[in-house]
């Protein structure tokens, strides 16, 4: 089957040129509501990424998970948004969580040195780490919803992003089934446990 | 044959001379409230989460559990809208609401065997609650069955697609992710309570 020069016409140059400004000079988009509901949603699934600490510490789930194979790599991901959301509960009513900074960070340090050491755990106690540092990412980052936005989407999209932070942990801990990928992870650990080192200072600033 | 061809441009014209009222479209056809009960489920969180989480737990119980659900859901949630459709005041008890699809995402995620019985009784409970509260807010606006039976058709069929995709799964990852999706409703359920009590839910 033969192509038509004339179907081609695209590929010009200047229609190119034309399509690519077009591109890059976009205009604001009128279309969508950007607050109550849907903003709330968006809001959700923002949140979790709007904070490295806490994205480092998703990962590592993930990664630990990975690196500690079957069951292990499907129960974290499912206790640490319970978990986390418990915290949030308990951040909500009112219950406070002492220190609840100085836990993020010493989540990530924990969890950094838990994937460079590549260390093996019975599952209930892998369970009671993460579910353990969970209720603080909950408790820090669950309760801030703005003013006017829907509570139910809010906590869809914050937890929906959550276990997505613990999908690219565990995509990314997929290589640890080759020798070299081993090693990459237990880099990759070593900077989760430093990143965990630097927020602990911040804290303690 | 030429006697039929005669015939046939009288018959057009006094076809197009005599229109009927075009039923087509909703104003005319009364099928408004229907598709409004329809598009309900889609925009209310709290339905569609309890909804999607019995049908996730039917689902990883088997075929029968499904079948079960698949009816007794509906069914249930018809009968107990109607009593709500008629009761002179408006029931909504939000903690209920919530604590239906918590239960309903604790169990997906621990993926108990339950009898098919069992799943059919939580299904029904479900049912009865949301129905109820379903009933409830549409007698407070004016609506009437048409809206419920909307609402009615629209969760038979989502049970039916999503209770027989989780029954069609064999590899076992995809029926952890399906306990995944169960732990990220009870976490949804457990924020809902928090902000119940802190007064923004």
């Amino acid at each position: 089957m033969k192509i038509k020069a004339s179907s081609l016409k695209l590929c010009n140059p200047v229609h190119l040129c034309v399509f690519f400004l077009m591109l890059v000079w976009p205009l604001v988009a009128w279309a969508h509501v950007e607050s109550g509901q849907a903003g709330g949603f968006v809001s959700g699934l923002s949140h979790p990424v709007s904070g490295l600490d806490h994205v480092l510490a998703m990962i590592a789930v993930g990664l630990w998970g990975a690196q500690l194979g079957s069951p292990a790599m499907w129960l974290l991901p499912v206790a640490f948004p319970m978990m986390m959301a418990f915290g949030g509960m308990l951040g909500l009513i009112g219950i406070p969580v002492p220190g609840i900074e100085v836990g993020i960070a010493v989540s990530g340090i924990v969890l950094g040195a838990l994937i460079l050491g590549e260390t093996k755990m019975p599952i209930i106690g892998a369970l009671l780490v993460v579910g353990f540092f969970a209720i603080f990412h909950g408790h820090a980052h669950g309760t801030e919803l703005e003013a006017g936005q829907n509570a139910m989407l809010y906590s869809l999209g914050f937890v929906i992003c959550t276990g997505t932070l613990h999908a690219i942990g565990i995509a990314m801990g997929l290589v640890h089934r080759w020798p070299s990928g081993r090693l990459v992870l237990r880099v990759a650990g070593s900077l989760v446990m430093a990143g965990g080192l630097f927020f602990l200072w911040s804290a303690l600033a | 044959m030429r006697k039929t061809g005669k015939l046939i441009v009288p018959t057009l014209a006094l076809t197009v001379l005599s229109p009927h009222a075009a039923v087509a479209h909703l104003v005319t056809s009364g099928l408004g409230p229907f598709y409004d009960g329809a598009l309900h489920l889609a925009i209310s969180p709290e339905d569609l989460l309890g909804l999607i989480a019995v049908t996730l737990l039917a689902g990883l119980c088997g075929s029968r559990a499904s079948r079960l659900t698949v009816f007794v859901l509906p069914l249930a949630w018809l009968a107990a809208g109607l009593v709500g459709l008629i009761l002179p005041v408006t029931i909504y008890l939000p903690w209920l609401s919530i604590l239906s699809f918590l239960v309903m995402g604790v169990l997906v995620a621990a993926n108990p065997k339950f009898h098919p019985n069992t799943i059919a009784a939580l299904a029904g409970i479900l049912g009865v609650i949301h129905g109820l509260f379903n009933g409830s807010a549409l007698a407070a606006i004016g609506a009437g069955p048409m809206a419920l039976a909307g609402i009615g058709v629209t969760l038979f069929v989502i049970a039916l697609l999503v209770s027989a995709l989780v029954v069609s799964l064999r590899a076992s990852w995809t029926r952890i992710a399906v306990r995944v999706a169960g732990s990220w409703i009870a976490a949804v359920g457990m924020l809902m309570f928090g902000w119940l009590v802190k007064g923004t839910g």
